[in-house]
Protein backbone atom coordinates (compact mmCIF):
# COMPACT_ATOMS: atom_id res chain seq x y z
CA UNK A 1 0.00 0.00 0.00
CA UNK A 2 2.59 2.21 0.63
CA UNK A 3 4.17 1.71 -2.12
CA UNK A 4 1.49 2.53 -4.16
CA UNK A 5 0.29 5.58 -2.22
CA UNK A 6 4.26 6.92 -2.67
CA UNK A 7 4.81 6.31 -6.74
CA UNK A 8 0.95 8.32 -6.99
CA UNK A 9 1.68 11.18 -4.51
CA UNK A 10 5.05 11.63 -6.40
CA UNK A 11 2.72 11.61 -10.03
CA UNK A 12 0.98 14.19 -8.12
CA UNK A 13 3.56 16.85 -7.42
CA UNK A 14 5.83 16.26 -10.77
CA UNK A 15 2.42 17.00 -12.38
CA UNK A 16 1.47 20.00 -10.10
CA UNK A 17 5.17 21.16 -11.07
CA UNK A 18 4.96 20.71 -14.23
CA UNK A 19 1.42 22.79 -15.00
CA UNK A 20 3.40 25.58 -13.17
CA UNK A 21 6.19 25.27 -15.54
CA UNK A 22 3.21 24.68 -18.39
CA UNK A 23 1.86 27.75 -17.65
CA UNK A 24 5.24 29.85 -17.17
CA UNK A 25 6.51 29.07 -20.35
CA UNK A 26 2.95 29.58 -22.19
CA UNK A 27 2.87 33.15 -21.68
CA UNK A 28 6.78 33.42 -22.66
CA UNK A 29 6.16 31.50 -25.53
CA UNK A 30 3.53 33.51 -26.96
CA UNK A 31 5.44 36.64 -26.95
CA UNK A 32 6.41 40.42 -24.77
CA UNK A 33 3.89 38.83 -21.22
CA UNK A 34 3.65 42.51 -20.26
CA UNK A 35 1.80 43.11 -24.02
CA UNK A 36 -0.48 40.90 -21.98
CA UNK A 37 -1.03 43.26 -19.32
CA UNK A 38 -1.49 46.99 -21.22
CA UNK A 39 -4.40 48.10 -22.37
CA UNK A 40 -4.17 48.24 -26.10
CA UNK A 41 -2.75 51.11 -27.64
CA UNK A 42 -0.36 51.95 -24.85
CA UNK A 43 2.57 54.17 -25.18
CA UNK A 44 6.28 52.53 -25.66
CA UNK A 45 7.33 54.32 -22.70
CA UNK A 46 4.54 52.96 -20.44
CA UNK A 47 5.00 49.44 -21.47
CA UNK A 48 8.96 49.38 -20.76
CA UNK A 49 7.91 51.10 -17.22
CA UNK A 50 5.96 48.40 -16.61
CA UNK A 51 8.00 46.04 -17.70
CA UNK A 52 10.59 47.28 -15.44
CA UNK A 53 8.58 47.30 -12.77
CA UNK A 54 6.86 43.60 -13.01
CA UNK A 55 10.57 42.42 -13.54
CA UNK A 56 10.09 41.27 -17.25
CA UNK A 57 13.57 42.96 -18.19
CA UNK A 58 15.22 40.18 -16.04
CA UNK A 59 16.70 36.70 -17.41
CA UNK A 60 13.63 34.12 -17.91
CA UNK A 61 15.21 31.59 -15.21
CA UNK A 62 15.43 34.50 -12.95
CA UNK A 63 11.89 35.36 -13.51
CA UNK A 64 10.85 31.45 -13.30
CA UNK A 65 12.70 30.96 -10.10
CA UNK A 66 10.61 34.10 -8.13
CA UNK A 67 7.65 32.72 -10.09
CA UNK A 68 8.15 29.34 -8.69
CA UNK A 69 9.27 30.33 -5.10
CA UNK A 70 6.07 33.20 -4.78
CA UNK A 71 3.99 30.10 -5.52
CA UNK A 72 5.12 28.45 -3.16
CA UNK A 73 4.03 30.89 -0.78
CA UNK A 74 0.79 30.66 -2.17
CA UNK A 75 1.66 34.61 -3.67
CA UNK A 76 -0.02 34.53 -7.12
CA UNK A 77 0.88 38.34 -7.04
CA UNK A 78 -1.31 41.31 -7.58
CA UNK A 79 -4.15 42.52 -9.90
CA UNK A 80 -3.05 44.89 -12.39
CA UNK A 81 -6.67 46.46 -12.71
CA UNK A 82 -7.56 46.36 -9.07
CA UNK A 83 -4.03 46.72 -7.55
CA UNK A 84 -4.88 44.28 -4.55
CA UNK A 85 -3.72 40.68 -3.76
CA UNK A 86 -5.11 38.43 -6.44
CA UNK A 87 -6.01 35.99 -3.22
CA UNK A 88 -7.87 38.34 -1.94
CA UNK A 89 -9.74 38.66 -5.23
CA UNK A 90 -10.35 35.13 -5.58
CA UNK A 91 -11.31 34.47 -1.90
CA UNK A 92 -14.12 36.72 -2.09
CA UNK A 93 -15.60 34.98 -5.25
CA UNK A 94 -14.65 31.17 -4.21
CA UNK A 95 -17.63 30.42 -2.23
CA UNK A 96 -20.49 31.34 -4.98
CA UNK A 97 -18.68 29.00 -7.09
CA UNK A 98 -18.31 26.21 -4.13
CA UNK A 99 -22.00 26.76 -3.58
CA UNK A 100 -23.01 26.61 -6.78
CA UNK A 101 -21.15 23.47 -7.62
CA UNK A 102 -22.14 21.95 -4.42
CA UNK A 103 -25.66 22.31 -4.80
CA UNK A 104 -25.19 20.77 -8.70
CA UNK A 105 -23.11 17.90 -7.52
CA UNK A 106 -25.68 17.29 -4.77
CA UNK A 107 -28.46 17.49 -7.57
CA UNK A 108 -26.47 15.41 -9.46
CA UNK A 109 -25.88 12.82 -7.54
CA UNK A 110 -29.78 12.65 -5.81
CA UNK A 111 -30.77 12.17 -9.02
CA UNK A 112 -28.32 10.50 -10.92
CA UNK A 113 -27.74 7.48 -8.82
CA UNK A 114 -31.38 6.63 -7.88
CA UNK A 115 -31.99 6.93 -11.78
CA UNK A 116 -29.18 4.65 -12.31
CA UNK A 117 -30.35 2.22 -10.26
CA UNK A 118 -33.89 1.89 -11.69
CA UNK A 119 -32.66 1.95 -15.25
CA UNK A 120 -30.29 -1.17 -13.95
CA UNK A 121 -33.46 -2.82 -12.24
CA UNK A 122 -36.34 -2.43 -14.65
CA UNK A 123 -34.40 -2.13 -18.00
CA UNK A 124 -37.38 -2.23 -20.34
CA UNK A 125 -39.43 -0.50 -18.33
CA UNK A 126 -40.38 2.54 -20.14
CA UNK A 127 -38.98 5.48 -17.41
CA UNK A 128 -35.73 3.34 -18.30
CA UNK A 129 -35.83 4.08 -22.23
CA UNK A 130 -36.37 7.33 -20.91
CA UNK A 131 -33.84 7.52 -18.88
CA UNK A 132 -31.35 6.75 -21.43
CA UNK A 133 -32.51 8.73 -23.83
CA UNK A 134 -31.75 11.71 -20.94
CA UNK A 135 -28.83 10.21 -20.61
CA UNK A 136 -27.50 10.64 -24.53
CA UNK A 137 -29.12 13.91 -24.66
CA UNK A 138 -27.43 14.66 -21.29
CA UNK A 139 -23.92 14.26 -22.39
CA UNK A 140 -24.49 16.15 -26.06
CA UNK A 141 -26.03 19.16 -24.25
CA UNK A 142 -24.02 22.73 -24.79
CA UNK A 143 -24.71 24.24 -21.00
CA UNK A 144 -24.87 28.03 -22.62
CA UNK A 145 -27.84 26.28 -24.63
CA UNK A 146 -29.52 24.39 -21.95
CA UNK A 147 -29.07 27.35 -19.57
CA UNK A 148 -30.78 29.75 -22.21
CA UNK A 149 -33.96 27.23 -22.47
CA UNK A 150 -34.23 27.00 -18.68
CA UNK A 151 -33.97 30.87 -18.39
CA UNK A 152 -36.56 30.89 -21.04
CA UNK A 153 -38.98 28.60 -19.13
CA UNK A 154 -38.68 29.14 -15.81
CA UNK A 155 -37.68 33.02 -15.79
CA UNK A 156 -39.11 34.61 -18.39
CA UNK A 157 -42.29 32.27 -19.16
CA UNK A 158 -43.13 31.14 -15.89
CA UNK A 159 -41.89 33.69 -14.05
CA UNK A 160 -41.09 31.46 -11.03
CA UNK A 161 -36.93 32.30 -10.57
CA UNK A 162 -34.61 35.00 -11.01
CA UNK A 163 -32.78 34.58 -14.24
CA UNK A 164 -29.46 35.59 -13.35
CA UNK A 165 -27.41 37.51 -10.20
CA UNK A 166 -26.85 35.68 -6.45
CA UNK A 167 -29.30 37.85 -4.74
CA UNK A 168 -32.03 35.92 -3.66
CA UNK A 169 -31.86 32.34 -1.97
CA UNK A 170 -33.50 30.82 -4.89
CA UNK A 171 -31.10 32.25 -7.67
CA UNK A 172 -28.93 29.01 -7.42
CA UNK A 173 -31.31 26.79 -8.60
CA UNK A 174 -31.47 27.37 -12.21
CA UNK A 175 -27.59 27.58 -12.80
CA UNK A 176 -27.00 24.61 -10.50
CA UNK A 177 -29.89 22.48 -12.80
CA UNK A 178 -27.81 23.67 -15.87
CA UNK A 179 -24.70 22.60 -14.30
CA UNK A 180 -25.84 19.49 -13.07
CA UNK A 181 -27.29 17.66 -16.20
CA UNK A 182 -24.28 16.72 -17.75
CA UNK A 183 -22.98 15.03 -14.17
CA UNK A 184 -26.23 13.85 -13.70
CA UNK A 185 -25.82 11.79 -17.15
CA UNK A 186 -22.88 10.74 -15.96
CA UNK A 187 -23.96 9.53 -12.61
CA UNK A 188 -27.17 8.20 -14.02
CA UNK A 189 -24.79 5.71 -16.49
CA UNK A 190 -22.80 4.75 -14.55
CA UNK A 191 -24.79 3.63 -11.66
CA UNK A 192 -26.41 1.52 -13.92
CA UNK A 193 -23.54 0.05 -15.41
CA UNK A 194 -22.17 -0.88 -11.91
CA UNK A 195 -25.43 -2.09 -10.86
CA UNK A 196 -25.58 -4.24 -13.88
CA UNK A 197 -22.15 -5.99 -13.31
CA UNK A 198 -23.21 -6.56 -9.70
CA UNK A 199 -26.53 -8.27 -11.08
CA UNK A 200 -25.07 -11.00 -13.04
CA UNK A 201 -23.08 -11.86 -10.41
CA UNK A 202 -23.23 -15.61 -8.76
CA UNK A 203 -24.03 -13.88 -5.22
CA UNK A 204 -26.79 -12.28 -6.29
CA UNK A 205 -28.39 -15.57 -7.69
CA UNK A 206 -27.39 -17.42 -4.76
CA UNK A 207 -29.25 -14.32 -2.21
CA UNK A 208 -32.28 -15.02 -5.25
CA UNK A 209 -32.09 -18.08 -4.42
CA UNK A 210 -32.54 -18.33 -1.08
CA UNK A 211 -35.66 -16.03 -1.21
CA UNK A 212 -34.95 -12.72 -1.38
CA UNK A 213 -37.19 -10.34 -3.77
CA UNK A 214 -35.42 -8.54 -6.15
CA UNK A 215 -35.44 -5.09 -4.11
CA UNK A 216 -34.00 -6.99 -1.28
CA UNK A 217 -31.40 -8.41 -3.10
CA UNK A 218 -29.94 -4.84 -4.50
CA UNK A 219 -30.72 -3.08 -1.46
CA UNK A 220 -28.73 -5.34 1.02
CA UNK A 221 -25.50 -6.78 -1.57
CA UNK A 222 -25.41 -4.77 -4.68
CA UNK A 223 -25.70 -1.71 -4.03
CA UNK A 224 -22.80 -1.50 -1.42
CA UNK A 225 -20.35 -2.90 -3.95
CA UNK A 226 -21.70 -1.03 -7.26
CA UNK A 227 -21.20 1.98 -4.87
CA UNK A 228 -17.52 1.67 -5.29
CA UNK A 229 -17.26 3.07 -9.43
CA UNK A 230 -19.73 5.66 -8.15
CA UNK A 231 -17.41 7.30 -4.89
CA UNK A 232 -14.40 7.29 -7.80
CA UNK A 233 -16.06 8.77 -10.66
CA UNK A 234 -17.92 11.45 -8.18
CA UNK A 235 -14.04 13.19 -7.17
CA UNK A 236 -13.44 13.19 -10.98
CA UNK A 237 -17.07 15.06 -11.60
CA UNK A 238 -16.58 17.49 -8.89
CA UNK A 239 -13.39 18.84 -11.08
CA UNK A 240 -15.87 18.80 -14.00
CA UNK A 241 -18.38 20.64 -12.33
CA UNK A 242 -15.94 23.19 -11.61
CA UNK A 243 -14.81 23.71 -14.66
CA UNK A 244 -17.89 23.68 -15.98
CA UNK A 245 -18.72 26.52 -13.71
CA UNK A 246 -16.95 29.08 -16.44
CA UNK A 247 -19.46 29.10 -18.98
CA UNK A 248 -22.65 28.24 -16.30
CA UNK A 249 -21.72 31.30 -14.07
CA UNK A 250 -21.43 33.55 -17.45
CA UNK A 251 -25.10 32.44 -18.80
CA UNK A 252 -26.48 33.00 -15.13
CA UNK A 253 -24.41 36.25 -14.10
CA UNK A 254 -23.13 34.32 -11.53
CA UNK A 255 -20.68 36.15 -9.49
CA UNK A 256 -18.05 33.15 -9.21
CA UNK A 257 -14.98 32.61 -10.08
CA UNK A 258 -15.42 31.43 -13.43
CA UNK A 259 -17.49 34.76 -14.34
CA UNK A 260 -14.39 36.31 -12.54
CA UNK A 261 -12.25 34.23 -15.06
CA UNK A 262 -13.93 35.92 -18.58
CA UNK A 263 -13.87 39.66 -16.77
CA UNK A 264 -10.54 39.49 -16.32
CA UNK A 265 -9.74 37.89 -19.55
CA UNK A 266 -11.52 41.28 -20.83
CA UNK A 267 -9.88 43.52 -18.82
CA UNK A 268 -6.65 42.29 -19.41
CA UNK A 269 -5.70 40.92 -15.92
CA UNK A 270 -3.77 38.37 -16.30
CA UNK A 271 -2.22 37.32 -12.79
CA UNK A 272 -6.25 36.64 -12.24
CA UNK A 273 -6.49 34.45 -14.93
CA UNK A 274 -3.27 32.38 -14.36
CA UNK A 275 -3.76 32.04 -10.53
CA UNK A 276 -7.53 30.48 -11.65
CA UNK A 277 -6.22 28.26 -14.35
CA UNK A 278 -3.46 27.13 -11.49
CA UNK A 279 -5.90 26.67 -8.87
CA UNK A 280 -8.45 24.49 -11.35
CA UNK A 281 -5.50 22.50 -12.12
CA UNK A 282 -4.32 21.66 -8.66
CA UNK A 283 -7.77 20.99 -7.31
CA UNK A 284 -8.38 18.30 -10.53
CA UNK A 285 -4.87 17.23 -9.85
CA UNK A 286 -5.51 16.73 -5.68
CA UNK A 287 -9.57 15.06 -6.91
CA UNK A 288 -7.77 12.31 -8.91
CA UNK A 289 -5.26 11.18 -6.42
CA UNK A 290 -8.04 11.35 -4.03
CA UNK A 291 -10.31 8.68 -6.75
CA UNK A 292 -7.31 6.62 -7.03
CA UNK A 293 -6.61 6.68 -3.15
CA UNK A 294 -10.19 6.25 -2.44
CA UNK A 295 -10.57 2.93 -5.41
CA UNK A 296 -7.64 1.72 -3.96
CA UNK A 297 -8.79 1.66 0.02
CA UNK A 298 -12.29 -0.03 -1.14
CA UNK A 299 -10.58 -2.47 -3.61
CA UNK A 300 -7.96 -3.93 -2.64
CA UNK A 301 -6.56 -5.85 -5.93
CA UNK A 302 -5.57 -2.20 -6.99
CA UNK A 303 -2.99 -1.71 -4.57
CA UNK A 304 -1.76 -5.16 -4.79
CA UNK A 305 -1.18 -4.40 -8.59
CA UNK A 306 0.64 -1.11 -8.02
CA UNK A 307 2.91 -2.79 -5.66
CA UNK A 308 4.55 -5.66 -8.21
CA UNK B 1 -28.25 -11.80 -47.67
CA UNK B 2 -29.94 -8.87 -49.69
CA UNK B 3 -27.54 -5.03 -49.64
CA UNK B 4 -30.27 -3.53 -46.82
CA UNK B 5 -30.05 -5.97 -44.97
CA UNK B 6 -26.26 -6.12 -45.21
CA UNK B 7 -26.07 -2.38 -44.10
CA UNK B 8 -28.58 -2.63 -41.32
CA UNK B 9 -26.45 -5.52 -40.01
CA UNK B 10 -23.20 -2.49 -39.94
CA UNK B 11 -25.18 0.30 -39.48
CA UNK B 12 -28.64 -0.59 -37.60
CA UNK B 13 -31.33 1.78 -39.16
CA UNK B 14 -32.02 3.33 -35.05
CA UNK B 15 -29.11 4.89 -36.07
CA UNK B 16 -29.56 6.18 -40.11
CA UNK B 17 -32.08 9.05 -38.71
CA UNK B 18 -28.18 10.84 -36.66
CA UNK B 19 -26.52 10.05 -40.22
CA UNK B 20 -29.25 12.29 -41.88
CA UNK B 21 -28.36 15.22 -39.84
CA UNK B 22 -24.69 15.00 -40.08
CA UNK B 23 -25.24 14.39 -43.84
CA UNK B 24 -27.50 17.34 -43.90
CA UNK B 25 -25.14 19.36 -41.91
CA UNK B 26 -22.46 18.99 -43.57
CA UNK B 27 -23.63 19.49 -47.30
CA UNK B 28 -25.09 22.51 -45.64
CA UNK B 29 -21.79 23.56 -44.80
CA UNK B 30 -20.24 22.65 -48.34
CA UNK B 31 -22.89 24.10 -50.32
CA UNK B 32 -23.43 27.06 -48.01
CA UNK B 33 -22.98 29.73 -50.81
CA UNK B 34 -26.13 28.07 -53.35
CA UNK B 35 -28.53 26.83 -50.56
CA UNK B 36 -28.26 29.80 -47.93
CA UNK B 37 -31.33 31.80 -48.64
CA UNK B 38 -29.72 35.07 -47.96
CA UNK B 39 -26.06 36.66 -47.49
CA UNK B 40 -25.18 35.44 -43.94
CA UNK B 41 -23.87 39.35 -43.60
CA UNK B 42 -26.61 41.43 -45.65
CA UNK B 43 -28.06 43.51 -42.88
CA UNK B 44 -31.88 44.86 -43.67
CA UNK B 45 -32.52 47.29 -40.63
CA UNK B 46 -36.26 47.11 -41.42
CA UNK B 47 -36.60 43.47 -40.86
CA UNK B 48 -34.95 43.47 -37.48
CA UNK B 49 -36.25 41.00 -34.74
CA UNK B 50 -38.77 39.17 -37.20
CA UNK B 51 -39.80 35.77 -35.77
CA UNK B 52 -39.47 33.12 -38.03
CA UNK B 53 -42.04 32.58 -41.05
CA UNK B 54 -41.92 36.88 -41.54
CA UNK B 55 -42.04 38.24 -45.05
CA UNK B 56 -40.63 41.50 -45.09
CA UNK B 57 -40.08 42.87 -48.68
CA UNK B 58 -40.14 39.51 -50.40
CA UNK B 59 -37.29 38.10 -48.42
CA UNK B 60 -39.14 35.39 -45.68
CA UNK B 61 -37.12 34.64 -42.94
CA UNK B 62 -37.70 31.07 -42.33
CA UNK B 63 -36.27 30.85 -38.85
CA UNK B 64 -36.46 34.58 -37.93
CA UNK B 65 -34.13 37.82 -38.03
CA UNK B 66 -31.17 39.01 -35.83
CA UNK B 67 -30.67 42.22 -33.92
CA UNK B 68 -29.37 44.13 -37.14
CA UNK B 69 -31.96 42.35 -39.84
CA UNK B 70 -29.63 39.51 -41.10
CA UNK B 71 -31.45 36.21 -41.68
CA UNK B 72 -30.63 33.65 -39.23
CA UNK B 73 -31.05 30.60 -41.34
CA UNK B 74 -28.43 31.74 -43.62
CA UNK B 75 -26.46 32.52 -40.53
CA UNK B 76 -26.91 29.37 -39.04
CA UNK B 77 -25.76 27.62 -42.49
CA UNK B 78 -22.44 29.76 -42.45
CA UNK B 79 -21.69 28.73 -38.87
CA UNK B 80 -22.30 24.99 -39.44
CA UNK B 81 -19.29 26.26 -42.14
CA UNK B 82 -17.36 27.37 -38.80
CA UNK B 83 -18.09 24.46 -36.32
CA UNK B 84 -17.24 21.64 -38.72
CA UNK B 85 -14.00 23.09 -40.10
CA UNK B 86 -12.93 24.19 -37.16
CA UNK B 87 -13.69 20.90 -35.29
CA UNK B 88 -12.39 18.90 -38.30
CA UNK B 89 -8.88 20.79 -38.64
CA UNK B 90 -8.15 20.80 -34.85
CA UNK B 91 -8.88 16.75 -34.79
CA UNK B 92 -6.44 16.50 -37.55
CA UNK B 93 -3.68 18.26 -35.67
CA UNK B 94 -3.76 17.44 -32.53
CA UNK B 95 -4.28 13.57 -34.17
CA UNK B 96 -1.57 13.33 -36.21
CA UNK B 97 0.61 15.44 -33.61
CA UNK B 98 -0.64 13.45 -30.55
CA UNK B 99 -0.33 9.77 -32.50
CA UNK B 100 3.38 10.25 -34.00
CA UNK B 101 4.34 11.76 -30.34
CA UNK B 102 2.81 8.21 -28.86
CA UNK B 103 4.39 6.02 -31.68
CA UNK B 104 7.74 7.63 -30.66
CA UNK B 105 7.91 7.22 -27.36
CA UNK B 106 7.01 4.29 -27.46
CA UNK B 107 9.44 2.71 -29.79
CA UNK B 108 12.15 4.85 -28.67
CA UNK B 109 12.12 4.41 -24.72
CA UNK B 110 14.28 5.92 -22.36
CA UNK B 111 14.61 9.55 -21.65
CA UNK B 112 12.22 10.75 -24.75
CA UNK B 113 9.49 8.51 -23.75
CA UNK B 114 9.19 9.64 -20.06
CA UNK B 115 9.35 13.72 -21.34
CA UNK B 116 6.91 12.80 -23.83
CA UNK B 117 4.36 11.23 -21.75
CA UNK B 118 5.20 13.43 -18.63
CA UNK B 119 3.72 16.15 -20.98
CA UNK B 120 0.98 14.08 -21.77
CA UNK B 121 0.19 13.33 -18.23
CA UNK B 122 0.37 17.75 -17.48
CA UNK B 123 -1.28 18.79 -19.96
CA UNK B 124 -4.10 16.31 -19.06
CA UNK B 125 -3.95 17.27 -15.62
CA UNK B 126 -5.23 20.48 -16.33
CA UNK B 127 -9.35 21.05 -17.39
CA UNK B 128 -9.01 21.35 -20.73
CA UNK B 129 -11.53 24.18 -21.11
CA UNK B 130 -9.55 25.90 -18.61
CA UNK B 131 -6.31 25.32 -20.47
CA UNK B 132 -8.21 26.26 -23.76
CA UNK B 133 -9.52 29.67 -22.25
CA UNK B 134 -6.00 30.64 -20.83
CA UNK B 135 -4.28 29.46 -24.15
CA UNK B 136 -6.84 31.95 -26.14
CA UNK B 137 -6.23 34.70 -23.86
CA UNK B 138 -2.30 34.68 -24.35
CA UNK B 139 -2.68 33.75 -28.23
CA UNK B 140 -5.55 35.91 -29.02
CA UNK B 141 -8.91 35.02 -30.56
CA UNK B 142 -9.38 33.65 -34.22
CA UNK B 143 -9.91 31.20 -36.73
CA UNK B 144 -6.58 30.02 -36.81
CA UNK B 145 -5.42 30.52 -32.99
CA UNK B 146 -8.69 28.58 -32.46
CA UNK B 147 -7.71 25.33 -34.43
CA UNK B 148 -4.09 25.61 -32.49
CA UNK B 149 -5.39 26.37 -28.65
CA UNK B 150 -7.76 22.88 -29.54
CA UNK B 151 -5.00 21.25 -30.85
CA UNK B 152 -2.37 22.04 -28.40
CA UNK B 153 -5.37 21.41 -25.56
CA UNK B 154 -6.12 17.54 -26.98
CA UNK B 155 -3.13 15.85 -28.37
CA UNK B 156 -2.89 13.77 -25.46
CA UNK B 157 -5.21 11.72 -25.51
CA UNK B 158 -4.24 10.65 -28.82
CA UNK B 159 -0.61 10.15 -27.73
CA UNK B 160 -1.97 8.27 -24.77
CA UNK B 161 -3.65 5.76 -27.10
CA UNK B 162 -0.85 5.68 -29.96
CA UNK B 163 1.77 4.55 -27.00
CA UNK B 164 0.28 2.10 -25.45
CA UNK B 165 -0.94 0.45 -28.72
CA UNK B 166 2.59 0.47 -29.93
CA UNK B 167 4.03 -1.24 -27.15
CA UNK B 168 1.80 -4.13 -27.26
CA UNK B 169 2.82 -4.26 -31.56
CA UNK B 170 6.89 -3.52 -31.02
CA UNK B 171 7.73 -6.98 -30.09
CA UNK B 172 5.38 -9.32 -32.67
CA UNK B 173 7.56 -10.57 -35.02
CA UNK B 174 6.89 -9.34 -38.26
CA UNK B 175 7.81 -5.77 -36.66
CA UNK B 176 10.86 -7.63 -35.28
CA UNK B 177 11.56 -9.22 -38.81
CA UNK B 178 11.00 -6.00 -40.58
CA UNK B 179 13.37 -4.61 -37.96
CA UNK B 180 15.95 -6.88 -38.46
CA UNK B 181 16.05 -6.79 -42.50
CA UNK B 182 16.93 -3.16 -42.25
CA UNK B 183 13.74 -1.24 -42.52
CA UNK B 184 14.29 2.10 -41.38
CA UNK B 185 12.55 3.76 -37.95
CA UNK B 186 10.16 5.26 -40.41
CA UNK B 187 9.29 2.81 -42.43
CA UNK B 188 8.52 0.61 -39.23
CA UNK B 189 6.63 2.99 -37.71
CA UNK B 190 4.31 3.75 -40.73
CA UNK B 191 3.96 0.63 -42.52
CA UNK B 192 3.65 -1.84 -39.79
CA UNK B 193 2.58 0.03 -36.59
CA UNK B 194 0.63 2.64 -38.09
CA UNK B 195 -2.22 0.54 -39.97
CA UNK B 196 -2.93 -1.36 -36.75
CA UNK B 197 -3.20 1.35 -34.62
CA UNK B 198 -5.56 3.35 -36.49
CA UNK B 199 -8.74 1.48 -35.52
CA UNK B 200 -8.62 2.57 -31.74
CA UNK B 201 -7.35 6.42 -32.89
CA UNK B 202 -10.56 6.62 -35.14
CA UNK B 203 -12.70 5.43 -31.96
CA UNK B 204 -10.64 8.92 -30.24
CA UNK B 205 -11.17 10.83 -33.61
CA UNK B 206 -15.08 9.99 -33.17
CA UNK B 207 -15.23 10.96 -29.57
CA UNK B 208 -12.90 13.80 -29.43
CA UNK B 209 -14.81 15.23 -32.79
CA UNK B 210 -18.06 15.97 -30.90
CA UNK B 211 -16.12 17.50 -27.42
CA UNK B 212 -14.05 20.02 -30.50
CA UNK B 213 -17.34 21.21 -31.26
CA UNK B 214 -18.63 22.02 -28.08
CA UNK B 215 -15.43 23.65 -27.28
CA UNK B 216 -15.55 26.11 -30.41
CA UNK B 217 -18.64 26.94 -29.71
CA UNK B 218 -17.75 27.24 -26.20
CA UNK B 219 -15.08 29.71 -26.48
CA UNK B 220 -17.23 31.74 -29.37
CA UNK B 221 -19.92 31.69 -26.56
CA UNK B 222 -17.27 33.40 -23.86
CA UNK B 223 -15.77 35.67 -27.05
CA UNK B 224 -13.03 33.92 -27.11
CA UNK B 225 -13.35 32.01 -30.51
CA UNK B 226 -13.34 33.08 -34.09
CA UNK B 227 -14.58 36.39 -34.07
CA UNK B 228 -17.69 38.53 -35.94
CA UNK B 229 -18.90 39.37 -38.51
CA UNK B 230 -17.81 35.46 -39.19
CA UNK B 231 -20.96 33.91 -38.09
CA UNK B 232 -20.23 30.99 -35.34
CA UNK B 233 -22.79 29.46 -33.78
CA UNK B 234 -21.98 30.06 -30.08
CA UNK B 235 -21.29 33.64 -30.76
CA UNK B 236 -24.80 33.66 -32.22
CA UNK B 237 -26.08 31.80 -29.12
CA UNK B 238 -24.33 34.59 -27.33
CA UNK B 239 -25.71 37.75 -28.94
CA UNK B 240 -29.23 36.14 -28.76
CA UNK B 241 -29.33 35.77 -24.99
CA UNK B 242 -29.51 39.48 -24.73
CA UNK B 243 -32.90 39.04 -26.87
CA UNK B 244 -34.23 36.35 -24.68
CA UNK B 245 -37.08 38.09 -23.79
CA UNK B 246 -38.31 39.35 -27.24
CA UNK B 247 -36.88 37.23 -29.87
CA UNK B 248 -36.09 33.67 -28.00
CA UNK B 249 -35.22 32.17 -31.72
CA UNK B 250 -31.89 33.87 -31.77
CA UNK B 251 -30.56 32.16 -28.92
CA UNK B 252 -32.59 28.78 -29.33
CA UNK B 253 -32.10 27.82 -33.11
CA UNK B 254 -27.63 27.96 -32.80
CA UNK B 255 -28.06 25.70 -29.84
CA UNK B 256 -30.63 23.23 -31.05
CA UNK B 257 -28.79 23.02 -34.62
CA UNK B 258 -25.06 22.53 -32.16
CA UNK B 259 -27.18 19.78 -29.87
CA UNK B 260 -28.15 17.93 -32.79
CA UNK B 261 -25.02 18.22 -33.93
CA UNK B 262 -22.89 17.07 -31.09
CA UNK B 263 -25.77 14.62 -30.55
CA UNK B 264 -25.36 12.74 -33.91
CA UNK B 265 -21.81 12.59 -33.52
CA UNK B 266 -21.59 11.01 -30.27
CA UNK B 267 -24.30 8.46 -31.06
CA UNK B 268 -22.22 7.48 -33.77
CA UNK B 269 -19.22 7.53 -32.13
CA UNK B 270 -20.45 5.14 -29.35
CA UNK B 271 -21.25 2.59 -32.31
CA UNK B 272 -17.79 3.49 -34.07
CA UNK B 273 -16.29 2.16 -30.84
CA UNK B 274 -18.70 -1.02 -30.13
CA UNK B 275 -17.67 -2.28 -33.85
CA UNK B 276 -13.91 -1.41 -33.37
CA UNK B 277 -13.69 -3.00 -30.18
CA UNK B 278 -15.60 -5.79 -31.29
CA UNK B 279 -18.73 -5.66 -28.89
CA UNK B 280 -21.06 -6.39 -32.04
Amino acid sequence: MSRFLARRLMQAVISILGVTALIFFLQRLAGDPVLLLVSEGASQQAIDALRANLGFDRPVLVQFTEYMSDLARFDFGQSVVQQVPVVDIIGSRLPYTIWLAGVALLLALGIGAPLGVFMAMRRDHPLSRLGMGFVLAGQSLPTFWSGVLLILLFAVTLGWLPASGARETQSVILPAICLSLLSMATFARVTRTAVLDELSKPYIRAARAKGLSMGQAVRRHALRNSAIPVISIAALEIANLLSGAVIVETVFAWPGLGQLTIQSIAARDFPIVQAIVLLGAFVSIFLNLAADLLYSAVDPRIRLEGDN
Amino acid sequence: MTASSRLGRWLPPRLWVFVAILAMLALAALLAPWVAPQSPEAQNLLGRLRPPGTEVRGITYLLGSDELGRDLLSRLIYGAQVSLTVAALSVLVSGTIGTALGMIAAWSGGWTSTIIMRLVDIVLSVPAILLAIITVAILGPGFINVIAVLAFTRWPRYARVAYGQTLGLMNLPYVRLSRFMGASTLRVLSRHILPNIIGPIMVVVTLEFGLMVLFEAGLSFLGLGVQPPTPSWGAILSAGRNYVTTAWWIAVFPGLFLFLLILSVNVLGDHVRDVVEGRR
